[in-house]
């Protein structure tokens, strides 16, 4: 066996550490990528000229004052989602149930408006549906991480199993509460009173919306950053075995997580409910909560890079709407499109972590 | 007892659906991945033999049904194993996290379906529905010998290659030199590099192979479970998620799944079958597979027994230099 030793034509190192605007150029590449990528997608399906189609997305998100609200107002929506999803996925709980989370805090909500809405004044009603909402997303969230803290039951699959109990549950109240009879769906929620509905502020229907997201946010960012707690989660998601040698108590940790996670996507049901559509139904959550997945782990649970993140994401699919009823085309080219950016962007981060070294050059540094 | 019969018979045609997805999923978590992208691998496969059985439908005066058959599963087989393509690109060659491309590509694969799905559906014009009738009429006929004993009439004969497969699959798991190979990957992938084994390769052959089988879920769904048509209601997603339960439920083994997908599927169709229920209720009785599943998986973290629990490196991505 004669056989000599060549260097492999290309390998891979691990960069120790990358200027952060190198990296950011690097997203930047993926992005635009992605986007010609898309482009070229949308020309072989559709004909047209892609910058049409690109400029038809931009009026659909911004064309007009009422739209740019919306697109604020969903993106907001996803942020809190993912301020929500932050501390668990910091902790290396993979809490894939904010789908359900969200829908049990929307039922909760819309309970309180139904149930209640003629006994109290707004102010009440919207503390009552606030409080109502954490518990139940909390309750969603806490007993897979019980279980999980407990026995190691595998948290993926059971908080995606409470995404489908949450789903016929919400079926239930919709076939419970539907109005007017046999129309399968709830309808706008007090549409004369308009009690529990958000009030607006400075004439603006989305300002509480915002203000409530962005204050969750802040201290999303403060809390996972310079709190005890927020340390105990960074430490629990490193290695657990380390936690336990500090004397962390992982399963007190684990559940508090929870608790707070699953309270704040419940949150984002009543946003979605008291805030937004008025109504409840399976719908309410449309996917937004395995989105948002991405948006905080894209982040690095940095809740301000999440804001970013997730206005792409709302505009885009904002975009393709508009382009769907343009063009003739259906509202789930936004769905592939967020897909294939998405894809981009997770591939760049390889070249964010690692360098390719080629055949025959040194290795710098 | 004719009531008995037709529960059983519902419950079989849904599981077969779910039975490919899981299947394929086993195969994939074998090795170590964890593909949540299993509903967008399903509904890349279900439009991908739909949009060929239609292609060829609408190219030809008199399709053959056996063509048609033949294209719909090259199709199912080649756009699912593209999907798992791409998972196994990002996350073992890019490094991707697992979980996080998997739902990616469950989002991608739905937007894709359903853009195609709506846009065939506008296609075929008249009642806006999209139909391959020579083609989903092949996918349904039943096995000639099997006309007309009570339960097996009117089933098409992906049923049986679904049980086929699974016990297929089982021996290569268990019996065969590259089965235990693939195991040795997803339980200790630095073992197993150092035993010589290519985890790379063995890491995508596995996670590609189990996407196209997971991609025959779809087909079937699409071809005979709606009859050949296609709507986006989002049944497959929920399917698919399914699919994913039911590899837990069935602890990692290909013919556990085959009763494990039949009993999901007779939870499923339950309601219909108790009398006096009303449309409220019924929602309720819905959520039984997903309890039972849920069940199953605090059962299993209870009891830890070895051989009832997952591949060690499950969702843990291997680099040989960063051991």
């Amino acid at each position: 066996m004669n056989h000599k030793a060549t260097e492999p034509f290309v390998r891979i190192t691990k960069r120790d550490e990358i200027a952060a605007w190198r990296g950011w150029l690097i997203r930047l590449t993926s992005l635009v990528l992605a986007l010609a990528v898309c482009a070229v997608v949308i020309y072989v399906i559709v004909k047209l000229n892609p910058l049409k189609v690109y400029g038809a997305m931009w009026e659909g998100a911004f064309g007009s004052s009422k739209r740019s609200w919306v697109t604020l107002r969903d993106t907001m929506m996803m942020l809190c989602i993912g301020v929500g999803l932050a501390p668990a996925f910091k902790m290396r709980f993979w809490n894939i149930g904010a789908e359900g989370q969200i829908l049990v805090g929307g039922i909760a909500t819309a309970a309180v408006m139904i149930y209640c809405g003629n006994l109290m004044p707004t102010w009440a009603l919207l503390l009552t549906s606030f409080v109502a909402s954490c518990a139940a997303g909390a309750l969603w969230g806490v007993v897979p991480a019980y279980f999980k803290a407990r026995f190691k039951t595998n948290e993926t699959l059971f908080t995606l199993m409470m995404n489908y109990v949450a789903i016929q549950l919400t079926s239930y109240c919709v076939a419970l509460w539907e109005n007017p009879y046999g129309s399968n769906t709830v309808g706008v929620i007090n549409q004369q009173t308009k009690a529990g509905w958000f009030p607006p502020l400075f004439e603006q229907q989305y300002v509480l919306n915002v203000v409530l997201v962005m204050v969750l946010a802040v201290t999303m960012y403060v809390y996972l950053r310079y709190s005890k707690h927020g340390y105990e989660i960074a430490v629990v998601g490193e290695s657990e075995r380390t936690a336990r040698y500090v004397g962390i108590s992982v399963r007190r940790v684990i559940i508090r997580t929870m608790t707070i996670s699953g309270a704040i996507c419940g949150l984002a049901g009543f946003l979605a409910v008291s805030g937004a559509s008025h109504t409840i139904s399976t719908s309410t959550a449309g996917g937004r909560g395995f989105t948002a997945i991405i948006v905080a782990w894209l982040a690095k649970f940095n809740t301000f890079v999440m804001i970013l993140i997730a206005a792409l994401l709302v505009f885009l699919e904002k975009g393709a709407m508009q382009i769907a009823s343009q063009y003739n085309l259906n509202d789930y080219a936004s769905q592939m499109i967020t897909g294939i950016i998405l894809f981009f962007i997770l591939g760049s981060e390889f070249f964010i972590n690692y360098r390719l070294v080629f055949r025959g050059k040194k290795e710098a540094k | 007892m004719t009531q008995v019969l037709s529960l059983l018979q519902a419950a079989m045609v849904f599981g077969t659906v779910i039975l490919f997805g899981a299947m394929g999923e086993i195969l994939t978590e074998k090795s170590g991945n964890l593909n949540l992208g299993v509903p967008g691998i399903m509904y890349l496969g279900g439009i991908a033999g739909l949009a060929g059985a239609f292609w060829y439908e609408s190219a030809v005066t008199s399709p053959v049904a056996i063509v048609g058959l033949l294209i719909a599963l090259l199709c199912a087989l080649a756009a699912a194993a593209l999907g798992g393509l791409i998972y196994s690109f990002l996350t073992i060659t890019l490094r991707a996290n697992q979980n996080v491309t998997g739902l990616t590509l469950t989002i991608f694969g739905s937007g894709v379906a359903n853009l195609f799905g709506g846009a065939m559906n506008k296609m075929a014009g008249g009642v806006g529905q999209i139909s391959v009738a020579t083609t989903s009429g092949a996918y349904r006929a039943t096995l000639p010998f099997l006309r007309d004993v009570g339960v097996f009439s009117g089933l098409g004969f992906m049923v049986y290659l679904a049980i086929i497969l699974a016990f297929l699959a089982s021996y290569f798991l268990s019996k065969t030199r590259k089965g235990l190979n693939l195991r040795a990957v997803g339980e200790n992938p630095a073992t197993a590099d150092a035993a010589g084994i290519s985890v790379t390769r063995y890491k995508y052959l596995s996670t590609c192979i189990g996407a196209a089988i997971s991609g025959l879920g779809g087909l079937y769904y699409v071809m005979d479970y709606i009859k050949g048509t296609w709507s986006t209601d989002g049944g497959i997603e929920k399917l698919g998620w399914l699919a994913v339960a039911l590899v837990i439920f069935a602890r990692w083994k290909p013919t556990q799944a085959i009763w494990g997908s039949y009993l999901f599927g007779a939870l499923f169709w339950l309601f219909l079958y108790i009398p006096n229920l009303t449309r409220s209720s019924q929602e309720l009785f819905k959520m039984l597979p997903y309890v039972v599943t849920i069940i199953v998986l605090v059962v299993v973290s209870l009891r830890k027994k070895r051989e009832n629990q997952p591949p060690a490196s499950l969702g843990l991505p291997y680099f040989r230099e960063e051991r």
